[in-house]
């Protein structure tokens, strides 16, 4: 009895070959986490030195100059960074009402036969590669844009105070708005899944107690799902913008690949990644380096937007915890 | 995953008894305006003689940089090197084929043909400052052509590239204020107009938009049956882009003083000569590493031009003029030893 006692209260080293697993898995598992950040530090700095050459020339000024010539080897960023920017929000401004939509009629409002279904194809969109959406962006959807869209706002909108010079423009369908537009169906597939996935989670007792009040659904949604999944589904519209800034082919075939400045959504403009994948096979020298710095500033870029995210959301956990 | 297995052990033996089974496979790298017609002549050559040639199209830019290094046999560029460049490199230069720019239009009424355009002209539309259809610049040349009320809208090439290398050498050429304000290049800061990714991209955007001009390479405007303008050339004649007007320009530029093969075909003399010719290049290193492999090389080019006519015109490009091949033969021999 006593030995058995004794044997029970002083607990047995873990076995040696336990240990050494643990630790060996524990460092693997660090490994991986770290080899993410690893080539993640190893490609912004790698653009950033083949970038050296035109930013010991150009210094400060390529980030804010709107020149880039590659016949006179100056260049300057401030146009590519415009163009991704105003395209990404196009297209988050159109997303993310219509992935809200499709979130709320899967998980509130379909029948249960139509969910399953009409929640595949939505995914099925998110795989479709990129250039399949930059073909039919040129060959649907800028003659629709030509003929209908653009005379439309050119008409209505192109005459407000203000707002105006952003829809005048000339009828060739191909822009920053088109760019936004294909963006966004690209985008919406991403943030939508998300949003579908957290409503699901949302318990039902709460919505039950709501409607129990005599809330509509409008009421529900936006006063008891949205709040109680608000942060998953600002991490979902992220997952999105951070998609939309990065996107390359589908943005080349529409945008219009030009190199200047202008107010207007409907004329020609360039993007960053779109920029690079122009023009990287032909450059040498000097415009290759501007064209890995350009690499860098999208990097920059992306990190300042999604920093910003990160921003909001603890914005929004801190005024939680303080009401 | 077996069948995979099997599968890459397969493709392993037979790629093994290929590189026993011939001594050399020349590799090449380069301009991406060559691609269609290497792929027709190497495979080819290869059921003529056994031999294979791999050529990789990564661009000009990218060709003459892989020449450089070394690490393939042969490079291929739409941009001749000087001979100052091919000498610090060790590197000998020769042409290979010929093809033409071609500037397209979509206008209403105007059929392929029909538009007549001399450089200054076109260079003037390309610089923002004719910017109708119906200006009395325009107007002045095309007497009878209905020309309609409606905005140019320019169509250029967004990526770097060969064909906007001669177009605007050709600009620069006949307009001052272009080689003033935009100069040459495989990629310009255009000064108006939208860029689409490459020939197709030009093609697709000057058929859609109305009113549109822009240059492709001929056979995009003949595989999409745009409407082509005539040019002027540079004897005042207005010309219709052709096998025929590229190969007289070919044969009228004066090859025979230009130290290795160093010339630009565009604005070229002669009454049949189209004014946007373009020749595409390849660059070898004279003293080869691999003094076998360059023989190899050479050895295809040299069929290529007695055997590869039919294929090249086949794929609307035009063969070297006979002249040319003795001449560059005639170098050959000189260069390499």
């Amino acid at each position: 009895m006593t030995t058995i006692a004794a044997r029970d209260s002083v607990p047995r080293p873990r076995s040696r070959r336990d240990e050494l697993q643990d630790k060996g898995f524990s460092y693997l598992l660090a490994f991986t986490a770290f080899l993410v950040l690893i080539a993640l530090a190893g490609a912004a700095l790698s653009m950033l030195w083949g970038g050296r050459e035109v930013l010991a020339q150009e210094g400060w000024r390529f980030f804010f100059s709107t020149e880039w010539n590659p016949v006179e080897n100056r260049y300057g960023a401030l146009i590519p960074i415009f163009g991704t920017l105003v395209t990404a929000a196009i297209a988050m401004l159109i997303a993310v009402p219509v992935s809200f939509g499709i979130a709320l009629y899967l998980t509130e409002i379909a029948p249960a036969w139509l969910r399953g279904p009409v929640g595949s194809a939505i995914e099925l969109l998110a795989g479709i590669p990129s250039i399949i959406y930059g073909m039919w962006g040129l060959f649907v959807l800028v003659p629709v844009m030509t003929e209908h869209v653009t005379p439309w706002l050119n008409d209505h909108l192109g005459t407000l105070p203000l707002i105006g010079p952003m829809f005048q423009g000339p009828p060739i369908g191909i822009g920053m708005l088109t760019a936004g537009f294909v963006l966004a169906i690209m985008v919406i597939p991403f943030v939508s899944s998300v949003m579908r996935d957290v409503f699901v989670t949302v318990p039902t007792r709460l919505k039950e107690s709501a409607y129990a009040l005599g809330a509509t659904k409008w009421e529900v949604v936006w006063d008891v799902v949205l709040p109680y999944t608000k942060s998953a589904v600002i991490g979902g519209i992220f997952l999105g913008l951070g998609r939309a800034l990065g996107e390359t082919m589908a943005v080349a075939y529409v945008v219009g690949n030009t190199v200047r400045f202008s107010v207007s959504l409907l004329e020609p403009g360039t993007t960053i990644a779109a920029l690079i994948a122009n023009d990287f096979a032909e450059a040498t020298d000097t415009y290759r380096s501007a064209l890995l710095l350009l690499g860098f500033v999208l990097f920059i870029v992306t990190f300042v937007v999604l920093a910003i995210a990160r921003l909001m959301l603890m914005q929004l956990q801190r005024r939680e915890g303080l009401q | 995953m077996k069948l995979s297995i099997r599968l890459s052990t397969a493709i392993i033996a037979i790629a093994a008894s290929v590189g026993a089974a011939q001594a050399a496979e020349v590799t090449g790298a380069g301009a991406s305006f060559v691609f269609p017609l290497m792929s027709k002549w190497s495979a080819d050559y290869n059921t003529a003689t056994q031999n294979k040639i791999n050529y990789q199209s990564i661009g000009s830019s990218g060709g003459i940089a892989q020449i450089k290094a070394g690490t393939v046999d042969f490079g291929s560029s739409d941009k001749p090197l000087d001979p100052k460049e091919l000498a610090e490199a060790g590197l000998i230069q020769f042409p290979s084929v010929i093809g033409g720019v071609v500037p397209v239009v979509h206008v209403a009424g105007i059929d392929a043909g029909k538009l007549k355009l001399t450089g200054p002209v076109l260079a003037d539309i390309f610089l923002g400052k004719v910017t109708q259809w119906n200006d009395p610049a325009i107007a002045s040349i095309n007497e009878g052509l209905a020309l309609p009320d409606g905005k140019i809208t320019i169509v250029h090439r967004s990526d770097g590239s060969g064909t906007t290398f001669n177009f605007v050498n050709y600009l620069s050429k006949v307009s001052p204020e272009w080689k003033e304000k935009v100069g040459e290049g495989t990629s310009v800061q255009w000064p108006v107009g939208l860029g689409g990714k490459g020939n197709e991209g030009v093609a697709a955007y000057v058929k859609q938009i109305k009113n549109a001009i822009g240059y492709v390479e001929l056979s995009f405007a003949l595989q999409n049956k745009m409407s082509f303008a005539l040019m002027q050339n540079a004897a005042g004649k207005f010309i219709a882009p052709s096998a025929e007007s590229f190969a007289a320009a070919a044969a009228s530029a004066d090859w025979t003083n230009a130290t290795d093969f160093s010339l630009i075909i565009t604005n070229a003399p002669g009454d049949g000569s189209w004014p946007i010719s373009a020749t595409n290049f390849i660059l070898m290193h004279a003293q080869a590493k691999d003094a076998e492999r360059a023989k190899a090389a050479r050895e295809f080019f040299a069929w290529a031009y007695e055997n590869g006519k039919a294929q090249a015109s086949a794929l609307d490009y035009v063969p070297l003029p006979d002249s040319l091949i003795k001449q560059i033969e005639a170098y050959w021999a000189d260069r390499t030893k």
